[in-house]
């Protein structure tokens, strides 16, 4: 016998999922008026978990109005030490019940519960407890004395991290003092909708947040209602564009975060055992749906043969499979709409001559899953170098010197993040200063930490999120005239 | 690829091998130990596990107080390591000072393997004759193991070659014992070191590279680990020689233990979980074991008065 690990799946006992869930508007749980709903499937398995409720017109005008109600009779007038009281509450609940939130997470979105366990919950609690923090200090955020919250912030997120996106949305926008109507992802409402649960608990007083669940007409809806201050939106770049444009010509305000087609550089003199544990946490992590996934490998060419068999040495160890076990490093894709897109883009790299090289490994009969896949002999002409694939799929490109690899990294619509890894130190900061990318990780990838700010350059989208920089995006500083004018603040 | 260029004997040639070779980030080391600490070993796999890790104890006995009394004690316990259940495996070796060789093969017989340290334990400085006499002796008493340690003074200075020297030496002076260098990795401090003692042991004839003594205050780590199971790993794929490595001092638990089976497993590859390449170095680790092997056997703890303390 050998070393073969036994299933050590995660208790469902701690989830109770409703056979329906309706919108959280103005503190309670309601269903739409025209009772349209659509159903939430779990990707391992193919199996309907709940039907969702999708939000129409008048769903998202009551939505509005409950949070502008909220924010000008309570929480707009708050102060910030009370704010910051119930953003804590909501941290440790979040912690309180962390495990359900990952089990839940785990069986509506496909990622592991590794994963969820380990990052996307405990990030989604740091992320309530570094801006509860911020609440009353807001003197200090480098915009001048007293600034002013924007008013309503209409957010929505994508299916990658529902909940650490729900976090980084309402986090700082409550901080703050703004309030928010907040649309899920169609495919991964469930965790927003246990939040919704959580602000009940926390006795958030009602309308502060609302959560409201639907497909992208939901969303259209919300960005183009009049009683919105600021739209936040994290996504594809297509749907960032066409909101740049749904709102051009009003006073709304807009941070985007959008795709990316991350550089992952290794120079010669780098520690080649954990660029190899960088380079699998930057393209495989979380099934590669990560906006800011080193989907581009750069290699030195002088090392590129052995870091190229290291990596697929090393991809052999990888364990694809049901998300809910506890070993588990590559789950499901979240939907078969997503899987195609991956497919379709893995057949343009056979096609335009790259070499595609599949990890090993045993494909479930039901669900959605994409095996780890390694394209060498890329060049910076095909697609699969240049379109974000939002999958396992990485892309191997080699370069000879620092100044080729700058160019190359840099020779992209796109501009979220980076990473570089050598031992001398020198280099990194030489780098850092030359690529044109929101976030640049020297011998890490897919780090996060709610005290720094993220965000793109480019089609990346604009604004950050996290940090002090981050509090700019729902703040207006005391000499914002152009503000005054709006009567906002 | 990366090959190992002719003689590499000198201070010189070692050192611009050694510092060739490619560094190690300490933080990606360690957090790769702990996502790999995050694996669940349950039921059979568990059960297996702990069979492996009891075969693979090196059980040990390193103190000034050692008399014959106390080595035989061990070394019964070593054979039938829970006298109430024979399906119970006998451990790898025992692992007992140079002088009371004879007294643990006079229990053990051919059925074990007998382990002694030598070269003048734990802290190695002494002369070089007095180190290799130190191994003859144990050689001569019965031991067919020898735990050698490297000459960390020596090593911290850059003196490549001298550390090279007496391993070749020892080596010679063990014939056809198998040696097992012995790192002193909490000395040597950096996971760059670590990664260059273990290719200096490897290209001198070590047949394992063994941690620690147990007598610094930092022994076996999983991060140490993880980086002279790269060294195995590599040197394999550069030579096709398997060499075997020994994390000793401070593993205590059964989940420890399992934790450094998985540690096998993902990085040096299955080939390694064998006895002939991986070895724990421990003396108290093996009670835990038996007590965990009794609880999966029985579905509860019976306490540490059912497991013998020898």
């Amino acid at each position: 016998m050998t070393f073969e690990y036994a299933p050590a799946p995660e208790s469902l006992a701690i989830v109770s999922i409703a056979p329906s869930y309706g919108l959280f508007i103005n503190g309670e749980f309601v269903y739409p008026t025209d009772g349209t709903t659509f159903k939430t499937i779990n990707p391992a398995t193919e199996e309907v978990l709940a039907e969702m409720s999708e939000a129409n017109q008048s769903d998202v005008n009551a939505a509005v109005n409950a949070a502008r109600r909220s924010y000008d009779r309570i929480w707009s007038v708050m102060s910030g030490r009370d704010r910051a009281k119930y953003l804590f509450r909501i941290a440790r609940l979040l912690q309180e019940r962390a495990r359900e939130f990952a089990v839940l997470e785990t069986l509506d979105n496909g990622k592991p519960i590794r994963e969820s366990r380990d990052i996307d919950v405990p990030l989604a609690a740091a992320h309530f407890f570094y801006h509860a923090g911020w609440a009353d200090k807001l003197d200090y955020a480098g915009l001048g004395p007293n600034p002013q919250a924007l008013g309503v912030a209409g957010q929505i997120i994508p299916w990658n991290f529902p909940l650490l996106m729900l976090a980084w949305k309402i986090a700082p926008a409550l901080a703050c003092g703004n309030t928010v109507v907040l649309k899920p992802a169609e495919t991964t409402s469930l965790t927003a909708m246990l939040f919704a649960e959580v602000c009940q608990q926390a006795d958030l007083p009602p309308g502060v947040v609302n959560i409201i669940t639907g497909a992208g007409d939901t969303g259209r809806m919300l960005v183009e209602h009049d009683g919105i201050d600021k739209i936040a939106f994290t996504g594809s770049t297509e749907v960032g564009k066409s909101i740049g444009r749904a709102i051009a010509g009003t006073n709304k305000r807009l941070t985007l975060e959008l795709g990316g087609k991350a550089a992952n550089i290794v120079f010669d003199d780098a520690p080649i055992d954990q660029a190899v544990e960088g380079i699998v946490d930057g393209i495989f992590f979380n099934q590669g749906h990560v906006c800011c996934a080193g989907s581009r490998l750069l290699l030195q060419e002088s090392i590129a043969e052995e870091t190229i068999a290291a990596l697929k040495l090393r991809l052999q160890t990888l364990r694809l499979g049901d998300p809910l076990d506890k070993n588990t490093d590559i789950g499901a894709i979240n939907s078969p709409e997503q899987l195609n897109k991956i497919h379709e883009l893995i057949k343009s790299g056979d096609d335009e001559g790259a070499q595609r090289w599949t990890a090993p490994c045993d494909i479930p009969d039901k669900g959605w899953w994409c095996a780890p896949t390694v394209f060498t002999n890329v060049t910076q002409a095909h697609r699969i170098a240049r379109e974000e694939i939002f999958g396992p799929v990485l892309s191997v490109l080699t370069f000879r010197t620092p100044d080729e690899a700058v160019e190359k990294a840099n020779n992209t619509p796109f501009g979220l993040s980076a990473g570089i890894w050598t031992e001398k130190g020198s280099r990194i900061l030489w780098m850092a200063n030359q690529l044109r990318a929101g976030v640049i990780w020297a011998n890490t990838f897919n780090r996060f930490d709610p005290t720094s700010p993220f965000g793109g350059f480019k089609e990346s989208g604009f604004g950050r999120e996290g940090g002090i920089q981050g509090l700019a995006a729902y703040l207006q500083a005391a000499n914002d005239s152009a503000d005054q004018a709006r009567g906002t603040s | 690829m990366r090959t190992i260029a002719e003689p590499l004997n000198t201070t010189s040639s070692l050192r611009e091998f050694l510092h060739g070779l490619p560094g190690v980030d300490e933080v990606g080391v360690k957090a790769r130990a702990t996502a790999l600490g995050t694996r669940s070993i349950k039921n059979e796999s568990k059960a297996w596990a702990i069979d492996m890790a009891i075969r693979m104890v090196d059980l040990t006995t390193l103190e000034g107080m050692d008399t014959p009394g106390k080595v035989r004690a061990m070394c019964a316990k070593a054979l039938r390591p829970d006298p109430t259940d024979p399906t119970v495996p006998s451990v790898a070796a025992v692992c007992v000072y140079g002088d009371m060789a004879p007294v643990a093969r006079a229990v053990v017989g051919d059925n074990l393997h007998v382990a002694a340290v030598a070269t003048a334990f734990p802290s190695g400085r002494a002369s070089l004759e007095v180190k290799l006499q130190d191994v003859r002796d144990a050689v001569a008493g019965g031991a067919d193991e020898i735990d050698m340690v490297i000459d960390r003074g020596a090593f911290l200075s850059g003196n490549y070659g001298l550390v090279n020297e007496q391993i070749i030496a020892v080596k010679v002076a063990c014939g056809t014992a198998h040696l097992k260098v012995i790192l002193e990795t909490g000395e040597l401090r950096t996971l760059d070191n670590v990664r260059r003692a273990s290719w200096l042991a490897m290209m001198a004839g070590a047949d394992f590279i063994k941690t620690s003594t147990g007598k610094v205050p930092v022994a076996a780590t999983p991060a140490v680990t993880i980086v002279m199971l790269q060294a195995v790993r590599d040197y394999y794929a550069l030579t096709g020689s398997q060499i075997g490595v020994k994390p000793a001092g401070g593993i205590r638990t059964s989940k420890d233990a399992i934790k450094y089976l998985v540690l096998v497993k993902e990085i040096a590859g299955e080939a390694w979980l064998t006895p002939d390449l991986f070895r724990f170095g421990a003396s108290t680790l093996l009670n835990d074991l038996l007590m965990q092997r009794q609880r999966m056997a029985v579905g509860h703890y019976s306490g540490p008065d059912y497991v013998t303390i020898d």
